[in-house]
């Protein structure tokens, strides 16, 4: 069965840099930058991209940074632990509208 | 998968560019030893009270090989005619080689460092002939399997209970004097990936390794070795069984680091399997990969320093991102 999602479609990432080659190589530079270590460890950073690779709902970024938080020296409670923080405020974010529901209510109502 | 025959194809036909070609791009081909061979590996058998997933040797307690007396003779004589300075000893577990003792006694007595590759759990085996205090008595470093700072993980490669039994062997070791900051004993813990992914770096890991064991168990240890996992043996048949193979040899063949070239430890040892036959490293000998001269009775400096190393897609694993040894890290 034929599906949107591939994993071996990853490994074609690099393809995006067709038709458009300097703004590939300027965002592969900030890419790479951005993931060294720094005020923030590189696992740190990992730990972090795991997290909003889950938030965005993005199976190539989950795929990546589960091999690459596992190769930072993360475990899986480490990890686990992000993820409910992407959970945490995409609920949260969620939630906190309900404040935009109740300012509804109380215009309309008496 | 246990012959070599099956293991070598497995490792061949995985769609990669062969490492015997891959080599090529860089100084180092044919690779040859260095001029000065710094280190004898002794594999003294396969016998082992554990059966860790990641074992290249498939090592445990239904294995019968044992080095002999006379074969550790033959090594003995070839480290004090050739001034080899080292002795790393491997298994299997060592200590369950009756013979161990003797070996380390007879190293030490003509001026040899004696390295002994421990899990750790083995000394309360009623069938370990090498004790803590033996150890401490001859000065032998020590370079210790635990694959995680967490026991979860830990037991999850090496069997239930191990990370508590090794805790408890680090902390007589401790008491002893190993992996005190004086230096005097030294022991050095190995982290090995818990799957098919590389090892993190070094420093990094080390800094959790001492902050985690010290804080909630009271241990110390010198310093942390990264060693990747070799896709030989049982880590290979887990690879396989797993689906993982080519993503693992993928994996490790995109993370190609040609400065790691020059400094794998192939070029500065000898390997000895556990009936005297000589070998590249310890992972050639679990693929049976011979060298020539074939054997350590028929053993000449020259000749062995004049081989081309033998390869195999397997080597990937020593030259992949940070570089890997028996050492750690090589870069």
């Amino acid at each position: 069965m034929e599906t949107y999602y591939n994993p071996a479609d990853l490994e074609k990432f690099g393809n995006m840099g067709e038709e458009a080659a300097e703004l590939w190589e300027k965002f592969m530079s900030y890419y790479e930058t951005v993931f060294k270590d720094g005020a923030l460890s590189a696992r740190e950073k990992s730990l972090i991209a795991l997290a909003v690779a889950h938030a965005v709902q993005c199976p190539y970024c989950i795929d990546s940074y589960t091999q690459g938080s596992l190769e930072k020296g993360a475990n899986q409670a480490q990890m686990t632990e992000a993820i409910h923080v992407a959970a945490a405020i995409r609920g949260g974010a969620s939630l906190v509208h309900g404040v935009q529901m109740k300012n509804v209510v109380k215009k309309l109502g008496f | 998968m246990n012959s070599t025959a099956e293991q070598l194809q497995c490792l061949g036909d995985i769609g990669i560019i062969p490492f015997a070609e891959k080599i090529k791009e860089t100084d180092f081909y044919p690779l040859i030893s260095n001029d000065t061979i710094k280190t004898m590996q002794v594999n003294v058998g396969k016998v082992c009270n554990l059966t860790c997933k990641h074992c290249h040797v498939q090592a445990g307690p239904h294995r019968t090989e044992s080095m002999s007396r006379a074969t550790m003779g033959q090594c003995l004589e070839v480290v004090a005619n050739n001034k080899i300075p080292t002795l790393d000893i491997t298994g299997g577990a060592p200590e369950l080689n009756s013979n161990l003792s003797w070996m380390i006694s007879e190293a030490r007595q003509i001026g040899c460092h004696v390295i002994v590759r421990t899990n750790l759990t083995v000394f309360e085996s009623e069938h370990c002939f090498c004790k803590p205090e033996f150890y401490a008595e001859h000065k032998v470093e020590l370079i210790a399997s635990l694959p995680y700072y967490t026991e979860k993980d830990t037991d999850r490669q090496r069997g239930p209970g191990v990370f508590r039994d090794s805790i408890k062997g680090l902390k007589i070791l401790n008491e002893l004097g190993y992996g005190q900051k004086d230096g005097l004993l030294i022991i050095n813990l190995v982290y090995n990936p818990g799957g098919a992914f590389l090892p993190p770096a070094q420093p990094s890991i080390e800094a959790d390794y001492h902050r985690e064991l010290t804080n909630k168990y009271g241990v110390c240890f010198n310093n942390v070795y990264t060693i990747t996992n070799v896709p030989v043996g049982r880590f290979l048949q887990f690879l396989t069984n797993s689906g993982n193979l080519k993503g693992y040899l993928s994996r490790l063949a995109g993370s190609f680091n040609s400065s790691t070239v020059g400094k794998v430890m192939c070029r500065d040892q000898i390997s000895v399997d556990w009936d005297g036959q000589l070998y590249d490293c310890d992972f050639n000998q679990a693929l049976g990969l011979k060298c020539s001269p074939g054997h350590i009775s028929e053993f000449s400096l020259d000749a062995f320093k004049e081989r081309k190393i033998a390869l195999g897609n397997h080597c990937y694993a020593c030259t992949a991102g940070q570089g890997s040894s028996c050492g750690g890290a090589t870069i």
